[in-house]
Formats: structure tokens, C-alpha cells, sequence
């Protein structure tokens, strides 16, 4: 086996109907899209077919709510702070997010208070669901914003979005509620229509399209301060010259997704499910970190007790098979996850969590490969581990 | 993905002198499950001469580099060659490892000397034990080998505090348990005058702390969604309490005692003790 790749949460292949579509984008059709002659036009109606294509993938029927940006975390920049800028006055300075957000949003909100924004961090409980109650009765009539994402990268737990937002609303009409869409779009159906999300945002780079391009959906009636101010494109929200190849990319990946949706919610999940009870089965230390009520279906994350996490990454890229970890060593900053810290995760199994997040080109035989070299690679390095008295009493 | 060199690869992916040894005549450890690495060391000695070794390690690659390639640079040593075995030593034998990954040799250094520490007694290990020094000067951070010259260096060139030291020299940027040593350094060598803490009356000791903890402690805590507010002073001890997110954090012991009161070492006297209340 040459290499199975399973961490699409990071990242996927460009699928190659993708790439031949942005093709002609680089070499004759290079125009600027808001230029007034014949080419710049092939441009412009490109970009607004792909627009339709994400509008349709979001279940969003008005194509104008759709903005492009250059990736996830520049669209819940601009969201955050921009909506921040718009709608806080003197007396109103409240923000509210959960613990398990992705960094772009964590790290937004912790600006904010930095800059003297009031901010609620909301908890989930140890299967990763998010503590709803919690989250609504942090709403005051000073909130300005509630972020939660709809699908979470490390755990795949899906978060009832559209109900949070229906019953925040109730309690302050005025709260701006925005979804980070990002572990969502592609795998699931997405609604957003006669919802009460006002914001939503996406990234192209996670359902095969290229990295560096992005889109946000902010609903008619919604504004909010620019990031980036300079000419009218993207409807004065988004300044700076239209990137059509890639544009026409993430629509190209939106439609795919799109069509390929039953095909992931069958399929990928069926392999999802082999590859988690393979492992699950023949490891007793193995425990199932995402056990939320509802999960994406192409992730599952594992801890290994009394293992470490950069070391079964390194022993399977030794196997040709790529995952990831939530350990502290993996990472710049020596800190584990915090999304497997805020659910409680122990110890025990916490360095040693592994990621594997599937797509809708990995393969059976790749599944099967993984399952057995994980299993090896999980027997051998039990055996340099200083805990085999536990690691005995666990039947390893 | 971390930068490893051949010889790091090489030991993590075919880890020598694995297992325990049963009987072994010393066991040392470093380390702890919560921290994700633990290394535990067993040693068969013979006429002062180290005739075996084995390790078991929970930690990442360049843990079980460390410990590996330490096992065989052991095995067949004396004592008292063994003990002068530095943690530079064991990353130069790995022809290097990652800044952030210097604390793994640390960790190997920390094993092998608590295992000799079992077998001496404390008092013995450290007799004939020399000071380990650069040009003469003793080693303050083993991690990057930084001496106590050149941090006095860095203070004579304008660092104030423990931040400046490490920006300058990279002294304590990967374990930091010279953070205490470093803090010391700075305070004997810095040329401002610093109004004497002990002389100041107990509300004015206060205030000081107070300042420190709302103006500095407080946001930083903030940004991880915590907080602190001061509970008593007697004396040179400072109670405080931790709230929010820290109070029910697993951390909160290191955060006390490895910001908290070194911060307030740093920036009120170095006298200070945090404790929670």
C-alpha cells in the first residue's frame, strides 16, 4: 500500500474534475472579472455560476448571500469582528462562543476581549455535547454575538445549530448568531434558509477543492464592517480583485459535494464504522472519543491509553498511513487538544488521541490495511511503555 | 511535522535496550502520565560498573530517542562516568534534537540521576558530583546549555526580566525549571534600585501585590477565561484565590505556582510564596 491518507479534516485532495474546471481560469481566461469587455464577462458569469453551486450546497436559494473570501478563517474574521464593529454600542459589549471552537474563532473572541468585549466560553459535557441551557442563559440584551460551530474538526460532534439559534433568538431578537460551517459542508445536508442563522462560513481546501479560497453566507438584512475595505467587489463586504479560478474551484467542489452527499452518508460511513470497530475491537486500550449524540460520519477519534500521540503518528507514516493527533507533542505549543480537554478527556487517554477523518476517495482496501497496521503499530508500542501493569489489566 | 535527524528516526523507530530488568539494582524515573512523557530507567550494576540498562517510556519520538540512545551510552560506564553524563550530551549523540523537543534529553538526564540517586544516597550522589560548566561558568539552563556568564551577560545588556533572558539567550524556553534560578540571576545583577520589600508596612505590601495581580496576573488569566483575586498577605507568604475557568482547571497548581508566584517574584520579591485559599 502506497499511502492511505486519513485526515481529511485537515485537508483533502483537489478531486481532478475540480482542477480541469479552474484550469482554463489560469490560462485563457485570466481577465479581471469586473473589466468591461467580453473575457472579463466569461470571468464574472463564472463566478456567479459559483456562486449558485455554493448557495445550493449551503440550502441557501438567494445566491447574493453568498461572499467569497480567501479561506474559513478570514470569513469568521470578518464575521466576528465586522458584525462586532456594526452592531455593539456603548452598553452592549457581550459575545458568547463554546470551548471547542477552532482556533480562527477562539482567537478572534479573545482579541475582542483584549480590546474590552465581555465573552462566554460554553462547556460540553464528556461525550462532547454542547451544554445548550448553559449557552441560553448566558444571552443578556447586551449579547451581540453567539458563535457555535455546526460540526466540530477534532471530535466530528454536530452541534443542533439551527435550534441554538431559533431559542437564542427568542430570548433577544437583536443576537447575531453565526455558524462556523467548516467540518459541515460536504457532509451533510445543510439548510440554511428560514433558519435564524445570520452568518455561516466555509472552507474550500475540506471538501476538495484548493486551499485558499473560502465563501461566508451572511443573510439578507445582515451587514457588517468590512476587513478589508478598498473596491465594490463582493458587494463592498469583501474588497480586493475577484480570484476566479479559485472561485470557480469551490463551486466546482460545492456541486460535487453536493451530488456526492448520499454516497458520503452510505458509504464513507460505512467505512468510518469498519475502520472505528476494527480498531475498537481488537485494542482494549482503545476508547472512542467522540461519543456525541449526533457526529459526522467520516471522522472518529481515538485515544490509546498509555501511549503517546506523536509516536503512533510517526510509526504509522512509517506504514504509509496519515492521521492526527490532539497530543501535545504534535503541536507548536506543547499544549493537548483542547477540545478533548474541555469534554474531560483523562489522562490516560488524552496524549494519546488520534484522529482519522475519511473522504469519499479513500478506499476499502485502505480501511483494511489501516485497521491492521494500527493494531500493530498499538502492540508494539504498548510494549515500550512504562505502564504494562495497566496495560495488562486493560488485556494488552 | 518536526524536523528529526537520521540517528533520532533511527532510535524511536528501533528503540535499543527496551523492557525492565528484574532485580534491577537501581529504577529511575522522570516524568508523569498528565504531562505526556514519563520515562522510567533500570540499571544493573556491577562493581561500580554499569553492566546493563533497559527503559520504558510513554512520550513522543525523541523521548524514546532519548532514552534509547541513553541506555547505550551507559551501559559498560562507571558511576561515576555515568553520572557526569550531561543532557547535551545525550542530544548531541541524537546529532541534535528540535528546540522544543530539548526537554526529552532533559528528561533522560533527570531519569539516570534518579536512578543513581537511589542507588547512593542523595547526600553521596551529589559529594563527588562536579558542577557542570561552560567556560568556566556553571549551567543554569540545561535545556540549551545556557551558563550563568551569559545570562549575567543579558542583564548587563538590559534584560529586566525573565522574558528578556529568554528572548536574548533562549534559556528556559523548553522545561523552564531554571525559571527560579534565571529570576535570582536578574535580581542580583540588575542595577536599579529596588525599594526593599521586607521594610515596607503590610498594607503597603498589599497594595504592591495587589497592583501586580490586577494590573498583570488578572488579564493574562483573563485570556484564558480565568480569574484571581487576592485573599490575604502574611508576612512574605500571599494567599489567593482562583476563579473561572481556573479554579476548576486540571493546571491549576502549575498555574499558581509557575505564573502566579513567579510573576510575583519577578515583579514584587523574590521572597513571595502563592498559595491558594
Amino acid at each position: 500500500m502506497n499511502k492511505v491518507y486519513l485526515d481529511s479534516n485537515a485537508t483533502t485532495c483537489v478531486d481532478p474534475l475540480v482542477l480541469e474546471k479552474m484550469l482554463p481560469y489560469f490560462k485563457e481566461n485570466y481577465a479581471n472579472p469586473s473589466s468591461m469587455y467580453d473575457s472579463a464577462r466569461i470571468c464574472a458569469n463564472a463566478i456567479e455560476e459559483a456562486r449558485k453551486q455554493v448557495a445550493s450546497l449551503l440550502g441557501v436559494k438567494n445566491e447574493k448571500q453568498i461572499i467569497f473570501t480567501s479561506c474559513a478563517t478570514e470569513s469568521a474574521n470578518c464575521i466576528i469582528k465586522g458584525a462586532v464593529e456594526k452592531y455593539s454600542t456603548s452598553d452592549k459589549n457581550h459575545i458568547i462562543t463554546t470551548k471547542v471552537e477552532h482556533p480562527c474563532v477562539l482567537s478572534t473572541y479573545e482579541f475582542l476581549e483584549r480590546k474590552g468585549y465581555k465573552a462566554d466560553y460554553i462547556s460540553v459535557d464528556e461525550n462532547g455535547n454542547l451544554d445548550i441551557d448553559s449557552l441560553l442563559s448566558k444571552i443578556t440584551p447586551q449579547t451581540i454575538l453567539i458563535s457555535v460551530m455546526h460540526a466540530n474538526n477534532e471530535t466530528g460532534a454536530i452541534y443542533p445549530v439551527y435550534d441554538i439559534a431559533r431559542e437564542a433568538k427568542k430570548i433577544n431578537k437583536d443576537v447575531k448568531f453565526f455558524v462556523d460551517g467548516v467540518q459541515a459542508a460536504g457532509k451533510f445536508d445543510i439548510c440554511l434558509d428560514d433558519t435564524d442563522i445570520d452568518f455561516y462560513s466555509i472552507s474550500g481546501h475540506k471538501f476538495h477543492a484548493p486551499k485558499g479560497v473560502g465563501a461566508m453566507y451572511v443573510k439578507k438584512g445582515n451587514l457588517f464592517e468590512p476587513l478589508l475595505h478598498g473596491g465594490h467587489q463582493e458587494n463592498s463586504l469583501r474588497a480586493g480583485t475577484m480570484n476566479t479560478p479559485y472561485i470557480v474551484a469551490i463551486g466546482e467542489a460545492a456541486r460535487l459535494a453536493k451530488e456526492n452527499l448520499s454516497f458520503e452518508l452510505s458509504e464513507v460511513k460505512r467505512l468510518r464504522d469498519k475502520l472505528e470497530n476494527g480498531i475498537l475491537s481488537q485494542l482494549p486500550n482503545a476508547k472512542l472519543n467522540s461519543k456525541a449524540a449526533q457526529r459526522v460520519v467520516n471522522t472518529t477519534n481515538i485515544g490509546f491509553e498509555y501511549i503517546e500521540g506523536e509516536l503512533i503518528l510517526l510509526y504509522l507514516n512509517d506504514a504509509g498511513i496519515y492521521a492526527s493527533s490532539g497530543s501535545a507533542c504534535t503541536s507548536g505549543s506543547l499544549d493537548p487538544s483542547h477540545v478533548l480537554r474541555a469534554q474531560n478527556t483523562p489522562f490516560t487517554s488524552l496524549h494519546g488521541s488520534i484522529r482519522f477523518s475519511l473522504s469519499r476517495f479513500t478506499k476499502e482496501e485502505e480501511i483494511d490495511y489501516a485497521i491492521e497496521n494500527v493494531v500493530k503499530v498499538i502492540k508494539k508500542l504498548a510494549e515500550i511503555s512504562p505502564f504494562q501493569k495497566e496495560l495488562a489489566n486493560l488485556g494488552l | 511535522m518536526w524536523d528529526y535527524s537520521d540517528k533520532v528516526k533511527d532510535h524511536f523507530k528501533n528503540p535499543r535496550n527496551v523492557g525492565s530488568i528484574e532485580n534491577a539494582d537501581a529504577i529511575g524515573q522522570a516524568g508523569a502520565l498528565s504531562c505526556g512523557d514519563k520515562l522510567k530507567l533500570y540499571l544493573k550494576i556491577d562493581n561500580n560498573i554499569i553492566t546493563d540498562a533497559k527503559f520504558q517510556t510513554f512520550g513522543c519520538g525523541s523521548a524514546v530517542a532519548a532514552s534509547s540512545i541513553l541506555t547505550e551510552m551507559i551501559i559498560g560506564k562507571s558511576l561515576d562516568e555515568a553520572k557526569k553524563i550531561t543532557n547535551k550530551q545525550i542530544a548531541d549523540a541524537l546529532d541534535g534534537l528540535p528546540p522544543e523537543k530539548m526537554h526529552c534529553s532533559v528528561m533522560g538526564r533527570e531519569a539516570l540521576e534518579d536512578a543513581l540517586k537511589n542507588y547512593f544516597s542523595e547526600e553521596d550522589y551529589y559529594s563527588e558530583l562536579e558542577e557542570e560548566k561552560k567556560e568556566g561558568s556553571p549551567i543554569i539552563c540545561h535545556c540549551f546549555s545556557i551558563s550563568e556568564k551569559e545570562i549575567i551577560d543579558a542583564v548587563n545588556n538590559g534584560a529586566k526580566t525573565f522574558d528578556d533572558v529568554s528572548k536574548i539567550t533562549s534559556a528556559g524556553l523548553a522545561c523552564g525549571r531554571c525559571k527560579d534560578a534565571i529570576l535570582n540571576i536578574i535580581k542580583q545583577n540588575l542595577k536599579e534600585d529596588k525599594k526593599e520589600f521586607d521594610s515596607l508596612s503590610p498594607i503597603q505590601k498589599i497594595i504592591k501585590i495587589n497592583n501586580v495581580i490586577e494590573n498583570t496576573i488578572a488579564p493574562e488569566l483573563a485570556l484564558d477565561r480565568g480569574g484571581i483575586e487576592l485573599v490575604d498577605v502574611d508576612g512574605n507568604n500571599v494567599y489567593v484565590k482562583l476563579q473561572g475557568q481556573c479554579s476548576s482547571c486540571v493546571n491549576a497548581k502549575r498555574t499558581l505556582k509557575n505564573f502566579v508566584e513567579f510573576k510575583l517574584r519577578e515583579l514584587v520579591d523574590n521572597s513571595l510564596n502563592v498559595f491558594e485559599k
